[in-house]
């Protein structure tokens, strides 16, 4: 097969739907250099994986410049050529790139469904405890010094209660 | 132990039935989830993940519905191993180039497979024959729970769980059915199912998963989006859609039947010709007949011939369940003559079509 810009033979193949029209590009390698489809920091999986011009938005948040994985050395051009993360911390350090590319592919941003029973735990607790100590805060406003005793021993008592849940 | 020793003969697997299971072969659940400060597999490095692999291994060994069942490391499977795996559903063709560093657990009923370190830690999926998209999320869902007890997950009070890939993040979900549609194929309406389908959120894949084609008219639907519904809402739609879907391919083979008879009666009659005295049939030949056949066992025309007994040989003409039925390696070639002895010894015995008066 030759090169569809030059005479060459052609050993790069592209297929790309673009509205719903195949198109087939065979491409020499010089050829294939020029035109950037070579090139893994031009040319990466995660347009394909993440839907197109997500390998735009991660070189936009680069700016320029290089994002690293602090936690695992990933970095944005590693992203862009494989169109997956290296660690969990990633999606920390990749955040801004993520968050678009996050609202295209899913139905929603916020997870809904099955949590971690501890994390759940924790979760409803942590909220307990929130809304005992506004009670506080306003027991103490009113000087009902009572209420107040009672709740500070309220929230003593879920700290405990947390602790002494068996593990199963 | 021995992989052959442990898994169900292809008999006893055709032989488990399910719900509609005329046109939904298997139904399955698979979650997606990783250990916290971890790298995920792709990135890790070779002793880490090793390392990860035996913690997980021996947790997910140690679990109550795991009990009698089969875990062993990818680098202790030979090639010919892996490939029947996939060919059963058990893993996926990406966890069949794993080696050392990776891992399988099976549970004793085989409705249970957990993939340690393909793309994500952990990919637990369970599987059952028919339509029974309820029952194997329950299933899968108890073997996560009990798992999160052992191991700490990655997870995200907004992201949910966190996937190497960021297409499975929030639940790390994937609901999908096998589905045999021939009736769609045969109508050419396959094609507009498979738009609607996609539309309402959904993806169409062949046979083997993403990037396969629709070899004997089997098609796996399953959800794309992972985040922002719960695992219940996701499991409620694609059953939705799943009914509809089985309307339509009901409806096209009595429209097949009633409109178009003598076409059917060809194509049927010519399935079993083919392959009841073909003396060299590849596996794409042999799977796209007896699918045809599958359609007239279904229809009631090979009153003879039950349908798990061609499922059983759906099953057994694969490449990697022949070879092991053969007992020794042959090339392409060999095998596609074995297989046509092996498809005509079942079926020349048994009548034919039969059409009613």
């Amino acid at each position: 097969m030759k090169c569809c810009q030059c005479d060459k033979e052609a050993t790069v193949h592209l297929t790309e739907i673009i509205d719903g029209q195949m198109k087939k590009v065979d491409l020499c390698e010089e050829c294939a250099k020029d035109k950037g489809v070579t090139d893994p920091a031009g040319f990466g999986l995660a347009d394909l994986l993440l839907g197109l011009g997500a390998s735009a938005q991660i070189d936009q948040a680069a700016g320029g410049g290089q994002i690293t994985c602090s936690a695992c050395g990933f970095t944005h051009t590693d992203f862009k050529k494989s169109g997956r993360l290296g660690c969990p911390e990633c999606y920390e350090t990749f955040a801004e790139p993520l968050e678009g590319m996050i609202r295209q592919m899913h139905k929603g941003t916020q997870h809904q469904g099955k949590v971690p029973r501890a994390l759940r735990k924790a979760q409803d607790l942590s909220k307990q405890r929130a809304q005992l100590q506004e009670r506080l805060a306003r027991a103490v406003g009113e000087e009902d010094y009572e209420l107040a005793a009672q709740l500070r021993d309220q929230i003593k008592g879920l700290g405990c209660h947390a602790a002494e849940e068996p593990a199963e | 132990m021995n992989l052959y020793e442990f898994l169900s003969t292809p008999d006893e697997m055709a032989r488990k039935r399910g719900l509609h299971d005329h046109v939904v072969l298997s139904s399955r659940v698979r979650l997606a989830r990783n250990l916290q400060g971890r790298a995920f597999p792709g990135r890790a490095k070779k002793n880490d993940r090793v390392e990860t692999c035996e913690l997980i291994t021996g947790q997910v060994g140690s679990l109550a519905s795991m009990r009698g069942g089969y875990v062993e490391s990818m680098a202790n499977l030979q090639a010919l191993d892996k490939q029947l795996l996939v060919e059963r559903h058990y893993i996926s063709r990406e966890h069949a180039a794993k080696s050392a560093g990776s891992g399988l657990a099976l549970s004793k009923d085989e409705s249970i497979s957990i993939m340690i370190n393909e793309e994500d830690h952990l990919r637990m999926q369970a599987i059952l024959p028919g339509l029974q998209l309820k029952e194997v999320w329950q299933k899968v869902d108890r073997v996560d729970t009990s798992l999160e007890r052992k191991v700490p997950y990655a997870f995200h009070d907004r992201l949910g769980y966190l996937t190497a890939c960021p297409t499975n993040l929030g639940t790390g979900i994937r609901v999908s059915a096998m589905l045999h549609l021939p009736g769609l194929v045969l109508q050419e309406q396959i094609n507009q199912i498979i738009q609607a389908v996609t539309k309402l959120g959904h993806t169409v894949r062949g046979l083997y998963g993403e990037g396969t084609e629709a070899l004997g008219h089997i098609f796996q639907v399953s959800n794309q989006m992972t985040l922002g519904e719960s695992e219940s809402d996701i499991v409620e739609r694609i059953s939705k859609v799943l009914l509809q879907i089985i309307e339509h391919e009901e409806n096209a083979r009595q429209t097949l039947l009633k409109g178009k008879t003598t076409e059917l009666h060809n194509f049927l009659g010519r399935a079993f010709g083919v392959l009841a005295h073909a003396r060299i049939i590849n596996s794409k030949e042999s799977m796209n007949q007896l699918s045809m056949m599958r359609l007239g066992a279904g229809l009631g025309l090979f009153p003879t011939i039950p349908m798990a007994a061609l499922d059983e040989m759906f099953l057994v003409s694969q490449p990697a369940h022949l070879q092991h039925l053969l007992g020794s390696k042959y090339s392409a070639e060999e095998r596609d003559v074995h297989r046509a002895n092996l498809l005509r010894e079942r079926l020349s015995p048994v009548e034919g079509l039969r059409i009613p008066e």
